[in-house]
């Protein structure tokens, strides 16, 4: 028997880890690889709290994360096409021209 | 006991992937912990018995959009990353202060019940594969074709933005 | 302290299933070479290998030691970690989806049930089509990580064309689930009973479908575009050797025949005996003893059979047909085989409703 709060320690755990990830890093794709990450700890939680309240509402929700999360990462990946293309460089603090 | 055993490595292995993942200074490095990561996801979802779900991680997470993720990382030049500075020049203070709001999360969870800690647990015969077809398409139809929209923007706005501009 | 009573339990439910698994699949893989290259012989009135034994027939044995004791080279500006991970996962993958195929049903063993399967999941074909799509990653790392440019065109080629052609092939096994009403494949195979899924009104399209994208999935010609020798070398392959080109072939000999057990399993009704017509022409005594002495050979004969004869279809393709241009291979999967699978897809849900199915 696992008790809930191991998952939910877990999902937090890596949830931090995404938004350090999305905070320190340079590289876009690492970036919105975290942010999949922050997707996947909330997904945890989700079917964990599913599992545990025996209730399916859970699993359907972590199905309707995986669709915006899949919708999410095309549009984001054509945007970083664009960018690269147009300013050569896939580093987030580079693309600083409207800094006054 | 065996249970814990299996989450516990789980745990780990998605905890320890998951910082290999935001270290790695070559983005497919990064690419192949996730996928680690994923699997493991997967291997969670098992254990709290929804199978679908974690077949569903498998195609759509790493079967799908990693692969995108894979595709565009090739495609792009990944040789100046490997001079180049990983981090910001905050990556300190980002660090702390995520070890800080764990640690914060962390404690308060375990100070805390939880109603799921009962002991009930849901036991799905058939991995519950029709039971939640038959929500998808009942009590949340509305959320299921908005859901469907919205893939079928993000299929056109990422064709539109690739797409290069033909020249007359 | 687990008594001795469990440990025979897992001895006989775990490890002697997947060692009976793992042999016959090395032992499949090894003489299936063998088998094609004799078959390509033939078609090409040639006489394939001859060297090693009477007939060649000790060949495969010889290559496997020229596999195992070749120089396992790594290129000095190959990326190590995922040179080396790569073909291991490709391999790893093909594996993993055997072992949720059954290979029949229920049966009495020397006074024991035996299941023939080491796993029966419910999702089985979600999980065998979620490892087939994870097996990608071997191929695109592979050629990534070899640091050469013929290697790296055949990773992106096979990463596009196995993009493209999983969306018809996933469309294809959805639809042969929403006719048996069922994720699990022994379940699929149980209701064909009486009625094989490729003689069914949309049956014959599916099964297109499935072969079709079925090629295409396991990279064999006319599809076998990211290791077509006259263009890139050999693709993806081009810098690995020894072993490690070993797991590789391996790989691809082993999703060749996932394939071709899915396709016996989803539309020639897995281990269900062929039958001759038996409700119009079973009154015919010949016809009905035929049918007798056909249901009389066990379940997993049939399977295995059904599955030689599509391992023989894919060789005869290969000795027969061209290799597609690469704008073809694209404009096939997304203008022809997707909109003709979402039809498919849509009439099948039409008659299942109607009951006509």
């Amino acid at each position: 028997m696992i008790p809930l709060s191991w998952y939910i320690m877990l999902s937090a755990a890596l949830f931090t880890i995404g938004v350090v990830g999305v905070l320190s890093r340079r590289n876009i794709f690492i970036i919105l690889m975290s942010i999949e990450l922050m997707l996947n700890a909330a997904n945890i939680n989700l079917v964990a709290f599913s599992h545990y309240l025996q209730s399916l509402t859970g699993q359907i929700f972590t199905i309707f994360v995986i669709t915006v999360a899949a919708a999410e990462a095309a549009v984001a990946l054509a945007i970083i096409i664009l960018l690269s293309r147009n300013r050569g460089s896939v580093y987030a603090d580079e693309f600083n021209i409207l800094k006054g | 006991m065996i249970h814990q055993i299996i989450f516990l490595y789980f745990a780990t292995v998605i905890l320890v992937s998951a910082l290999l993942m935001i270290t790695r200074r070559n983005p497919i490095h990064s690419v192949l912990f996730m996928l680690l990561l994923f699997f493991h996801i997967a291997g969670l979802f098992v254990l709290l018995n929804a199978e679908f779900l974690a077949a569903v991680q498998l195609i759509v997470y790493a079967g799908a959009i990693l692969i995108l993720y894979l595709f565009v990382v090739m495609l792009l030049n990944v040789d100046q990353e490997r001079q180049s500075v990983r981090a910001n020049r905050f990556w300190p203070w980002v660090a702390a202060f995520g070890v800080l709001i764990a640690g914060e999360i962390l404690l308060l969870i375990s100070r805390s019940t939880f109603p799921g800690d009962a002991g009930k647990t849901m036991a799905t015969p058939g991995a519950g594969v029709m039971e939640l077809g038959q929500a998808l398409y009942t009590q949340y139809l509305v959320p299921f074709e908005i859901a469907s929209v919205i893939l079928l923007v993000g299929l056109i706005g990422a064709v539109m933005l690739a797409k290069k501009a033909v020249k007359e | 302290m687990p008594d001795m009573d469990q440990i025979l339990k897992i001895v006989y439910t775990l490890v002697i299933p997947i060692a009976v698994l793992l042999s016959f699949i090395l032992a499949n893989a090894m003489y299936l070479q063998y088998v094609e290259r004799k078959i390509w012989a033939r078609m090409q009135a040639r006489l394939g290998p001859m060297q090693a034994g009477p007939q060649g027939i000790f060949q495969p044995i010889a290559d496997t030691l020229k596999f195992l004791l070749k120089e396992d080279i790594i290129p000095a500006k190959a990326d190590k970690m995922v040179f080396v991970v790569a073909p291991i996962l490709a391999l790893m993958m093909a594996f993993g989806a055997f072992v949720a195929l059954p290979f029949g049903p229920d049966t009495v063993l020397f006074g024991n049930k035996v299941h023939l399967w080491v796993t029966n999941l419910n999702i089985g074909v979600i999980y065998i089509l979620a490892l087939a799509s994870v097996g990608t990653y071997g191929v695109i790392l592979g050629g990534w990580a070899s640091n050469n440019k013929y290697s790296l065109m055949g990773g992106f080629r096979s990463a596009a064309q196995m993009i493209s052609y999983e969306i018809p092939m996933a469309f294809a096994i959805v639809t042969v689930v929403l006719m048996a009403g069922s994720l699990n494949l022994s379940d699929i195979v149980n209701a064909q009973a009486g009625k094989w899924y490729l003689f069914t009104p949309v049956g014959p399209v599916l099964f297109f479908l499935y072969v079709i994208a079925g090629f295409a999935e396991t990279n064999r010609t006319p599809f076998d575009l990211p290791e077509a020798e006259s263009e890139l070398v050999a693709g993806f392959m081009t810098e690995y050797s020894g072993i490690r080109f070993g797991f590789f072939f391996m790989a691809e000999f082993m999703n060749m025949l996932i394939v071709s057990l899915l396709v016996s399993i989803m539309f020639l009704g897995g281990w269900l005996p062929l039958q001759i017509l038996p409700q119009t022409l079973g009154g015919i005594t010949s016809i009905h003893w035929f049918n007798k002495v056909l249901a009389g050979i066990p379940p997993t004969l049939w399977l295995l059979a059904k599955m030689y004869f599509f391992f023989f279809v894919f060789s005869w393709v290969r000795a027969t047909l061209p290799r597609y241009r690469y704008d073809q291979l694209m404009d096939l999967s997304w203008k022809f085989l997707l909109p003709l699978s979402l039809a498919t897809l849509m009439i099948a849900a039409f008659l299942k409703q109607a009951g006509w199915l």
